[in-house]
């Protein structure tokens, strides 16, 4: 159906959502069910000495007490993978009920099941374990001092992995004939995800089929059936059924597979009934995977005229206490390979040390390893605008990969197939009014230095959305495919039901595929409905992170209708008497070309199609594909962001004054999805940037554990956000979709920090680092 | 988020309120429940028995009386903030109630729930302090009431007795030539006050003849600087910068967002704002 590509149609999940009739995890009662409290360590490490179930056993309403005894007498693997590999990488045994010995606070030791949640939270106060304290180190830069307490015995130093990507030397020859360098040491603080639904399970164990259904939380059921299969219950993978309803967002930590999920169908298995748990919000804070947490020194040398010859970065990453599933990946693949932004930089070494500490393992957060590297580029090349004297627009536009220059081959691995990047920041530019701030900055200057400064920062950031291809991730350690999955059915009567990998956890694939398929096949977007998130109904995906559904699980539909317009092409042909390759395929008809009254209807040609009685001899009967599509690259979505901020220098607050946004994702679905994805990425970037951090104390107690501590945006600290884009379609997928999940979280931070760095210049302050709360911003400004 | 096992029980009166505070050893009265349950969802408040005297319609409300306004226990932040009695003759009361937490909070939240808790954070407490607010508590024994100066005594401690009930808040009307202001410099995340500044000064025949300033969030209690160095002066920004920076804790307050030291300082900032902003209405 044309024009439905591109429209800002309604979401067609949200009446349900908004009026509360969407079913969530938790919102699901089954006969039977009983209930999981998982009891925790309150230490960030200690050896369990022995524990005591007896009281919990005997409180009323307790139907079980486990602990790690409990695993081993069920005979099941009972480990919590990782997913991704490195050269050496350590991978400590992460056992999903600790047996000896806890290593962050929240790590799970017992689990108690009750006929209601009450009971099993009172019972679980009855656990009495036994611990011996340990020392802690909860501080990446702290974990690997010599003399730090170990983390894992098999990963000395506390060193997780060490990797590098890029020329080394190059790098220091660069330097070494430098006109001009900048550098820079900062903290890249650790953020908890806080999805708005906290992590939930019901495991339903069925003795009589040996099935065992599990729904939950999840960014990617078939990949949390996987790892469950092979690591932590081990049951055969056609006996596991995992069902993700309607999951209230992500950001990256419901991809994981952590061990609750699977100490809740541990439960179910033992007690064959059903049981459920709920994460409470100061669970999900200390075991939610956190993100970020580097500690980075960077540098970036530069030759007379201001183009950019060297970058070197070092960066100690935190892992956390365990290996989470994707997290060795993030600091890594998802970041040196980032390190290049939208500059032509002719050499580049980035050496990563994966640091193991106390606290809640790290893995994937909306951005994943691409905020970070933003972060680094685009902090430093606010510092090299003022180092070369060319300022923050100029440097940046000399070092810019011209636009005739795609494909570009980076030196960190990347290769850009597309970008044009000149126009989207001339357009925020002009969006902002540049010229007229700049008048207004030298004013409040000019003014004694006056208590409202007022500065300006940009970033022109790269994403790569879409990890791919399959074989390329594999090589660098995935243990998981890139693809992704679509099977499209027409139904007899001409309505479509697509069946997709892509599981949605709040973004709106009900919509925006049904657009794709409308737009494609010709048909209202009203006929088509999109299934996801059931394992048993969905013949496999890899889910929903990264932002990639669009330009992977996207394209994977649009292959399935391609398909099945060349299956009903035949069938129409057989029908018309003509030729197949003379019939064109338009608004949901099949004509034959050069003859418009001789056309079938898309449900004419399906009644056939199942009917089968007046049928190609040669074909079989029925009108739906399957397509497992693997792209040929990533997509490298890009654009620049300019914020505009007020610092109170008496106090060191900070005001948004603008924020101005010009994006290229490439063809657009659904702009208002895509506006609404930007809307929620700069309130998490900006976020990080002004008021998010998590902090454990030297004994490794998280002491942001509530939002009482832990600052989350809310919406009166924001502005209006004002967007537009430039359109630069991806080359290589058949939509020309890049992505857009993740841009605003990815490019925010700098251009948010820049601007105080740029108001506070006359107070000689070259950098603060994240969140920028008031009192660092007074201090940065009173420092002598 | 599961509080522990409790019993209920909800008061029709404030005496059968009084009379189950007697009855259950270490029950709490709950009005609003917004300080109340939180702290029992985190099990960091296990009482075995909470009485409800959310429903008493006797403690709600907001009246004239005695040259002052009446405030009851039982009224929420919101109609406070709305009041236009309030609005008439006290209005700085009504511009702290519209400081506290969100829309949602401030339909449940009441000013007896709110001081009796006596958060340092809270909003009402350094401006009930600044105008010399007197709070009326109950018990079978008889009323009471005790200046609020008084009634704020530690972190979360207050004057009122185990067997007492709030019923009530009672608070001077502005004089003339009156201004008031409160200032909040808010927790991002708590949304709670880093520092609340309250502030009035009177102005007479051109000449200030009366001037007060409390600090809240600094200090375990609200904090009254001595700006008395304003009466009779020009109100200049100097001489306000000047008194406002009289502010003196001993023992500030601090944690991961703003230290004792940076409060200390912000304090000192607001309380300046905050007097220009009273003398500006004034």
């Amino acid at each position: 159906m044309a024009g439905v590509l591109g429209t800002s149609i309604k979401r067609r999940e949200d009446p349900a959502l908004i009026t509360g009739r969407g079913k969530y995890t938790d919102d699901l009662l089954v006969e039977g069910m009983a209930h999981a409290a998982i009891v925790r360590s309150p230490y960030a490490h200690a050896r369990i000495r022995g524990i005591d179930t007896s009281a919990a056993k005997t409180y009323p309403g307790v139907v079980a007490v486990l602990t790690a005894r409990d695993v081993a007498a069920a005979g099941i693997p009972g480990m919590v993978p990782v997913g991704w590999l490195l050269p050496d990488l350590k991978t400590p045994a992460h056992p999903m009920i600790a047996a000896d010995t806890v290593r962050h606070v929240g790590d799970a030791v017992a689990v108690v099941v009750a006929e209601d949640r009450y009971v099993a939270r009172d019972a679980a106060e009855r656990v009495a374990v036994d611990y011996e304290p340990l020392d802690a180190v909860a501080d990446v830069v702290a974990a690997l001092e010599d003399g730090a307490p170990t983390v894992h015995d098999d990963a000395p130093g506390n060193v997780a992995f060490d990797w590098e990507i890029g020329e080394k030397d190059p790098v220091d020859a660069a330097f070494a004939q430098a006109a001009h360098t900048v550098e820079l040491d900062l903290r890249n603080n650790r953020l908890i995800p806080h999805a708005i639904e906290p992590r939930a399970a019901l495991a339903s164990y069925d003795s009589s089929t040996g099935v065992m259904t599990i729904h939950m939380t999840s960014q990617n059921p078939h990949v949390h059936r996987l790892l469950m299969t092979l690591a932590s219950l081990g049951m055969p993978e056609h006996k596991v059924r995992i069902v993700a309803p309607e999951v209230g967002g992500g950001f990256g930590s419901k991809i994981h597979h952590y061990a609750d999920e699977a100490i809740v169908g541990l439960c179910s298995l033992k007690l064959d009934r059903p049981v459920k748990w709920t994460a409470t919000r100061t669970e999900t804070n200390l075991t939610d995977a956190h993100g970020r947490d580097h500690s980075t020194h960077c540098a970036m040398a530069f030759d007379g005229d201001g183009r950019i010859t060297g970058l070197r970065v070092d960066t100690k990453a935190a892992m956390g206490a365990y290996l989470s599933t994707f997290a060795p990946a993030v600091p890594t693949y998802l970041y040196g390979t980032l390190m290049s932004g939208q500059y032509d930089i002719p050499a580049i070494h980035c050496h990563v040390t994966g640091v193991f500490t106390h606290t809640a393992p790290v893995d994937a957060y909306r951005g994943a390893g691409r905020p970070e590297a933003t972060f680094v580029v685009e902090r430093l090349m606010h510092l090299a605008g003022e180092a070369t004297g060319l300022g923050p627009i100029e440097v940046r536009k000399r070092n810019f990969v011209p636009a005739d220059a795609f494909p570009y081959q980076t030196q960190v691995a990347l290769a850009y197939d597309s970008g044009n990047y000149g126009p989207a920041m001339d357009r925020a530019l002009e969006m902002i009014g540049y010229d007229d701030l700049c008048r207004e900055q030298a004013s409040r200057r000019g003014n004694g230095n006056g208590r409202r400064q007022m500065g300006i920062g940009f970033s022109s950031y790269i994403e790569a959305c879409g990890l791919a291809p399959s074989a390329v991730v594999g090589s660098l350690g995935a243990q998981a495919g890139q693809w992704e999955s679509a099977d499209v059915r027409v139904h007899p009567t001409g309505s479509v039901t697509v069946y997709t990998g892509s599981s949605s956890h709040g973004q709106g694939h009900e919509t925006t595929f049904s657009q794709i398929v409308a737009d494609r096949l010709g048909v209202a977007p009203e006929a088509v409905e999109v299934i996801h998130g059931d394992t048993d109904l969905v013949q496999f995906g890899m889910g929903t992170y990264g932002s990639r559904s669009a330009a992977v699980g996207g394209s994977a539909i649009a292959g399935s209708v391609d398909k099945i317009i060349e299956k009903g092409k035949k069938i129409a042909a057989h029908l018309l008497e003509a030729a197949a390759e003379d019939l064109e395929y338009e608004d949901g008809s099949f004509r034959v070309a050069g003859s418009p009254d001789r056309a079938l209807g898309l449900g004419d040609v399906a009644l056939q199609a199942y009917l089968a009685h007046n049928y190609p001899d040669d074909l079989e009967p029925g009108l739906s594909a399957t397509t497992f599509y693997d792209p040929a690259n990533f997509t490298y979505p890009f654009g620049t962001h300019v914020c505009v901020v007020e610092v109170d220098t008496e106090t060191g607050s900070i005001e948004l004054l603008r924020y101005t946004a010009v994006d290229d994702v490439g063809n657009v679905i659904n702009p208002m999805i895509v506006d609404g994805q930007l809307h929620g990425g700069l309130a998490q970037g900006i976020g990080q940037a002004l008021w998010e951090n998590a902090v454990y104390d030297d004994s490794g107690q998280l002491v942001s554990g509530s939002l009482m501590d832990y600052a989350l945006p809310k919406i009166h600290n924001l502005i209006q956000f004002e967007l537009d884009r430039t359109t630069t379609p991806c080359p290589h997928n058949p939509l020309g979709v890049k992505g857009v999940g993740e841009a605003g979280a990815i490019a925010s931070p700098p251009a948010v920090v820049n601007a105080v760095v740029d108001a506070l210049k006359p107070f000689g302050v070259t950098h603060i680092d994240m969140p920028l709360t008031p009192e660092k911003v007074w201090r940065a400004v009173n420092a002598d | 988020m599961y509080p522990a096992q409790f019993d209920y029980r909800r008061a029709g009166s404030v005496d059968e309120a009084l009379g189950l505070l007697q009855e259950h050893e270490d029950a709490k009265l709950m009005a609003g429940g917004h300080s109340l349950i939180p702290m029992m969802k985190l099990r960091l408040a296990q009482p075995p028995v909470v009485i409800d005297i959310g429903r008493l319609d006797e403690l709600k409300g907001i009246s004239e009386a005695g040259g002052g306004v009446r405030v009851g226990a039982l009224t929420t932040h919101a109609d406070i903030a709305a009041s236009d009695i309030l609005a008439a003759s006290c209005p700085v009361l009504a511009e702290a109630a519209g400081h506290i937490g969100d829309a949602q909070v401030r339909n449940r939240g009441t000013i007896g729930g709110n001081i009796a808790h006596a958060d340092p954070g809270s909003d009402l407490p350094p401006v009930l302090v600044l105008l010399g607010a007197s709070v009326h508590l109950q018990s079978p024994s008889g009323a009471r009431s005790v200046a609020a100066a008084d009634f704020f005594q530690d972190l979360l401690m207050t004057d009122v007795g185990e067997d007492e009930i709030l019923t009530h808040v009672d608070v001077p009307a502005q004089s003339a030539g009156a201004g008031a202001a409160y200032l909040k410099f808010e927790h991002p995340a708590s949304g709670y006050a880093v520092v609340g500044a309250a502030a009035s000064v009177t102005v007479q025949h051109g000449r200030c003849t009366a001037a007060g300033l409390v600090i809240g969030g600094v200090g375990a209690v609200p904090t009254a600087v001595d700006v008395s160095s304003l009466v009779g002066a020009d109100l200049s920004d100097d001489a306000i910068a000047t008194a406002a920076s009289g502010l003196d804790t001993e023992d500030p307050l601090g944690d991961i967002f703003a230290s004792g030291d940076y409060r200390v300082h912000v304090g000192k900032v607001y309380g300046k704002r905050a007097l220009a902003a009273a003398r500006d209405r004034a």
